[in-house]
């Protein structure tokens, strides 16, 4: 019931161009985040699945029927903004229930399913309420629940945690997860935030520049970026990246290696360096050393290590979770 | 509101400066309804005096109500203030929401050339539009002065909604698209009761310009079924001798519509004005 195949979708303002010819298919039921820098063109790509930008060229298919022509209304989608973009001046319930009234549902099926989506959401007590009368997470819950009662084919969400602070954020994520298990209904995500992508998805796809870089399960993109790009870009700290060259291997321009699987030592191992730097986050220990061989390397600890800066250590990377990069960037196998 | 120290000099001169320009700007309003309740002989005398039981009179508004059509002159105006106002407010909000939602090819061009009425004076063109409304045989109507003034409100309109209607976030339109509004759904529902401020701004700037106004009445509807007030009030000033018991009468009588008027809008207009400065 909520199938999308976009194929070699352009979009151009002027002389510039966001999308570069987007190839996609999500299956039914996939919860599906696209992810990638600002200005990468997802809120774009978005937009166009919505119909609320018109594509330059190309097509998108939502059940399999081509919709590149049908207004946002009639394309069985739903959609939930930053920002809320909750009507200021109806009442929650009526926020709710406008889609379907628009339809021309009758009166007690309108009631019916805003009731079903509101206490699906515990918004219950603050129906009467309006938009202004609300917190943020009330606002952004409320934003949700006008989704859920279209019934839609495709939920797409356009940075809806954005404007929360750190801990609603967390929770608003659990129960969007929540949500898409009840519901299994087809989801599309834009997200610049890298943890809630690859908490919430089932695929990822990795946007830069208008170009799909790379889809995968989150673990597919952690274990196996096919790019020095979505290397980068997933995992946090950052992979550390070092010229092949210093590492005597003439194949290969890049070499990679996450901060992770790097162990240290203060009697020996391959690279010798100094601590720069040392952050305690309790479960892990994060440390930025500067080494003779490779230059600036963040190594992730896990639990508590006692070292200071200026202390003398020895980083050994695991050779087999190293990522070889060609000179066009892309991984060496 | 900011609890900042303001030396007493300094906001008593403020307040000086305050108080000064409105005994400035209120004088001749006052002086105007003082007179109007006087004897023609006091009005000379002692301008300046309020009236007294020896100089107490109503002659001035009963010559007002008994000569003339007063109350339909009140009646014409306010028909064409109203209306005018209305027309200015729906079409300059609706060019506003396009100029400002959509793009198309010369979207700044026709921006730009709206905006063009606000620097040339309407009344430069009096003798084609007398003769367009000779033609279409609209002279001595109602409906001229309100086509005129219409277009006479709408660059002003137009320029101020557009800018306010730029702030309407862009995806409170896109949740009502995705929720099957029209585009005339979103402009009503969604769009105008965010920028009613403006359109109170609007609506008193357009205003007092219209009731105010002498030239095209006296030019397209000098009849005596279409006068409007501030033409009906010059039939007490002759070329040898004026009413002026009557004149100042039938001026402090016109003030009040518009008072009525400007209370009304008043507390949007100062949100309109203050909106952007302080948020």
């Amino acid at each position: 019931m909520g199938s999308l195949n976009l194929k070699s979708i352009r979009k151009a303002f002027g002389t510039h161009e966001v999308l570069k010819g987007i190839d996609l298919e999500v299956k039914d039921g996939e919860f599906v985040i696209f992810v990638g820098p600002s200005g990468c063109g997802k809120s774009t790509l978005l937009r166009v699945i919505a119909g609320l930008e018109d594509a330059t060229s190309g097509s998108v298919q939502i059940d399999g029927k081509e919709v590149i022509t049908t207004p946002p209304a009639k394309r069985g989608i739903a959609m939930v903004f930053q920002s809320y973009a909750l009507y200021p001046h109806l009442t929650v319930k009526d926020n709710m229930g406008l889609g379907l009234k628009q339809m021309g549902a009758p009166r007690a099926e309108v009631d019916a399913k805003v009731g079903k989506a509101s206490s699906m959401l515990s918004l219950d007590p603050y129906l009467a309420r309006r938009p202004a009368e609300l917190s943020g997470g009330q606002r952004q819950r409320v934003a949700i629940g006008r989704a859920i009662v279209r019934e839609p084919k495709l939920f797409l969400f356009d940075e809806p945690l954005s404007n929360l602070d750190a801990a609603l954020r967390v929770n608003t994520r659990l129960e969007i997860a929540r949500l898409h298990r009840s519901l299994k209904a087809t989801m599309i995500y834009v997200t610049h935030d890298q943890v809630e992508a690859m908490t919430l998805a089932d695929k990822i796809v990795v946007l830069n520049a208008g170009q799909i870089e790379q889809i995968g399960s989150p673990m597919e993109l952690y274990n196996k970026p096919a790019n020095v790009f979505v290397a980068g870009f997933i995992g946090s700290p950052q992979m550390n990246f070092i010229e092949a060259g210093r590492l005597g291997d003439s194949q290969a321009k890049t070499i990679g290696i996450r901060p992770e699987h790097i162990t240290l030592s203060r009697d020996g191992g391959d690279w010798k360096g100094k601590v720069i730097h040392v952050e305690h986050l309790g479960a892990d220990t994060i440390l930025y050393l500067e080494t003779e061989v490779t230059g600036l390397l963040t190594v992730r600890l896990f639990g508590e290590h006692r070292y200071d800066v200026d202390d003398v250590v020895y980083a050994t990377p695991d050779k087999a979770l190293m990522h070889r990069f060609g000179a066009d960037d892309r991984v060496q196998r | 509101m900011s609890k900042a120290r303001v030396s007493p000099l300094r906001s008593g001169f403020v307040h000086l400066a305050l108080a000064g320009y409105t005994v400035i700007a209120l004088f001749p309003v006052l002086l105007t309804i003082l007179n109007s309740f006087k004897d023609r002989n006091a009005i000379f005398r002692t301008p300046l005096a309020p009236p007294t039981a020896n100089t107490f009179s109503l002659v001035g508004y009963e010559t007002v109500l008994k000569q003339g059509d007063f109350v339909g002159y009140f009646q014409n105006s306010l028909i064409v203030t109203v209306v005018s106002i209305f027309f200015v407010l729906l079409f300059g909000a609706m060019a506003a929401f396009a100029l400002s939602e959509y793009r198309f090819k010369g979207n700044t061009m026709m921006g730009l050339y709206l905006a063009i009425g606000i620097m040339i004076p309407i009344r430069l063109g009096t003798v084609a539009i007398l003769q367009g409304m000779v033609a279409a045989g609209l002279v001595n109507t109602l409906t001229a002065l309100i086509l005129v003034y219409t277009a006479q409100g709408l660059p002003l309109a137009i320029f101020i909604l557009s800018e306010f209607m730029r702030t309407v976030s862009d995806d409170l339109k896109n949740a009502g698209r995705i929720d099957g509004l029209s585009e005339y759904a979103i402009f009503f529902r969604l769009v105008l009761p965010l920028v009613k401020p403006a359109m109170a701004t609007v609506a008193v700037f357009t205003m007092i310009p219209i009731w105010n106004d002498l030239w095209f009445p006296l030019i397209l509807a000098p009849g005596e079924t279409t006068k409007t007030v501030t033409l009906g009030s010059q039939v007490f000033i002759g070329q040898f001798v004026t009413n002026w018991n009557a004149v100042l009468s039938a001026l402090s009588l016109a003030i009040f519509p518009v008072l009525v008027l400007y209370v009304i809008f008043s507390r949007q207009l100062i949100r309109g004005i203050t909106a952007g400065a302080v948020k």
